[in-house]
C-alpha cells in the first residue's frame, strides 16, 4: 500500500539553461527564463510503499514521515530563491522535474527502510502542472 | 481500458491503541491520536475501478450499483461510527486509516460480485484521506 503526505512551500526560481543564449532560453521557458525570477506555492506529495505492521497497525509514523519531508525539503525551500540559495539549482535548471529528483535524492536515504520505500514524489508548480517522479531504474545495462 | 473513480465520505471517530502493548508505549508510538476518548476525521473514500466500456449503455461501470455497494458494505456501517467500539473488524486491532482501507478494500472486493456479477468491471484500489494530508492506497491485488 501507499501512504502519501501532502505539504507546501512557496519559492521563486528562474527557468534559464546556463548553456544556452538569451533568445534561446526565452524560446524554450518563456515568460519562465524572466532573469529577475517569478514564484510558485508549490505542492509536494511523497508517497511510501510498505504494509501496515501487524501490532500498530502503521506502515511508518506519519509524524515522523512529516517531520523527515519538513526537515529535509520544507526548511530548506520553503520561501527561498531557489537558483540562488539551494544547491543544486546554482548549477542545475530549476524545472519542476529537476526539482522532483532533488526533492527524491533528499528523502530517499531516510525514507527507506526495512518494510518501506519511497515510492514517488509529486510536485505541483500550479494546481494545472505536476510532475511524478519513480527514482530512476537499477541499470539493466 | 478505462478506470472509473467514485468519491465518497464518511465521519467516523477512532482511537489508535494497539491492546498488545502498555500504555505508556501507545502514548509513545501514536501521540495525541491516543487520547482516551478518541477523536474523528471526516474521511475521504476514492473507489477505483477498470474496465471496458459496455457498448449499450456507453459505461464502464455502472456507478449507481458501485453507490449501492460502498453504500451498503462501507458508509453505513462506518459513517457516524466509533470504530473502536461499533466496528467488529476493528475489534482488538488499532484502527488506522492503513488498517480501514485495508478493510473496506477486504469487503469491496469480498462483495464485488454481488453488485458486479459479470467480468466486468473489476474493483483496482481504493484510496482513503484522513486529512487532506495524509491519505492512503490500497490495490485490490494486494488483499487476500
Amino acid at each position: 500500500m501507499f501512504v502519501t503526505r501532502k505539504v507546501e512551500f512557496s519559492a521563486s526560481h528562474v527557468c534559464r539553461a546556463p548553456g544556452l543564449s538569451d533568445e534561446e532560453n526565452e524560446r524554450r521557458f518563456g515568460a519562465a527564463a524572466n532573469p529577475h525570477g517569478h514564484g510558485h506555492n508549490y505542492v509536494l506529495e511523497v508517497s511510501v510503499e510498505g504494509w501496515p505492521d501487524a501490532v500498530t497497525g502503521m506502515v511508518l509514523d506519519l509524524k515522523e514521515l512529516k517531520e523527515i519531508v519538513n526537515r529535509e525539503v520544507v526548511e530548506l525551500y520553503d520561501h527561498r530563491f531557489l537558483n540562488y540559495e539551494v544547491p543544486p539549482f546554482d548549477r542545475v535548471v530549476p524545472t519542476t522535474e529537476n526539482i522532483a529528483s532533488d526533492i527524491w535524492r533528499r528523502l530517499e536515504p531516510r525514507l527507506n527502510r526495512e518494510g518501506r520505500r519511497l515510492h514517488s514524489v509529486r510536485v505541483y508548480e500550479t494546481p494545472d502542472l505536476y510532475v511524478d517522479y519513480f527514482g530512476e531504474p537499477p541499470c539493466s545495462a | 481500458m478505462f478506470r472509473v473513480t467514485r468519491r465518497y465520505q464518511f465521519a467516523a471517530s477512532h482511537r489508535l491503541h494497539a491492546p498488545q502493548l502498555s500504555a505508556e508505549e501507545n502514548r509513545r508510538i501514536y501521540g495525541k491520536c491516543n487520547h482516551p476518548y478518541g477523536h474523528g476525521h471526516n474521511y475521504v473514500v476514492e473507489v477505483s475501478a477498470r474496465g471496458p466500456v459496455e457498448e449499450q449503455s456507453g459505461c464502464a461501470v455502472n456507478t449507481r450499483d458501485l453507490d449501492e455497494l460502498v453504500a451498503r458494505q462501507v458508509l453505513a456501517p462506518f459513517a457516524y461510527r466509533n470504530l473502536n467500539t461499533e466496528v467488529a473488524s476493528f475489534a482488538g486491532i488499532s484502527p488506522t486509516s492503513e488498517n480501514l482501507g485495508v478493510e473496506i478494500c477486504r469487503r469491496l472486493k469480498e462483495h464485488w460480485h454481488e453488485a458486479f456479477p459479470g467480468d466486468w468491471p473489476r474493483l483496482e484500489k481504493i484510496r482513503i484521506a484522513e486529512t487532506e494530508r495524509n491519505i492512503f492506497e490500497v490495490k485490490a491485488d494486494e488483499i487476500e
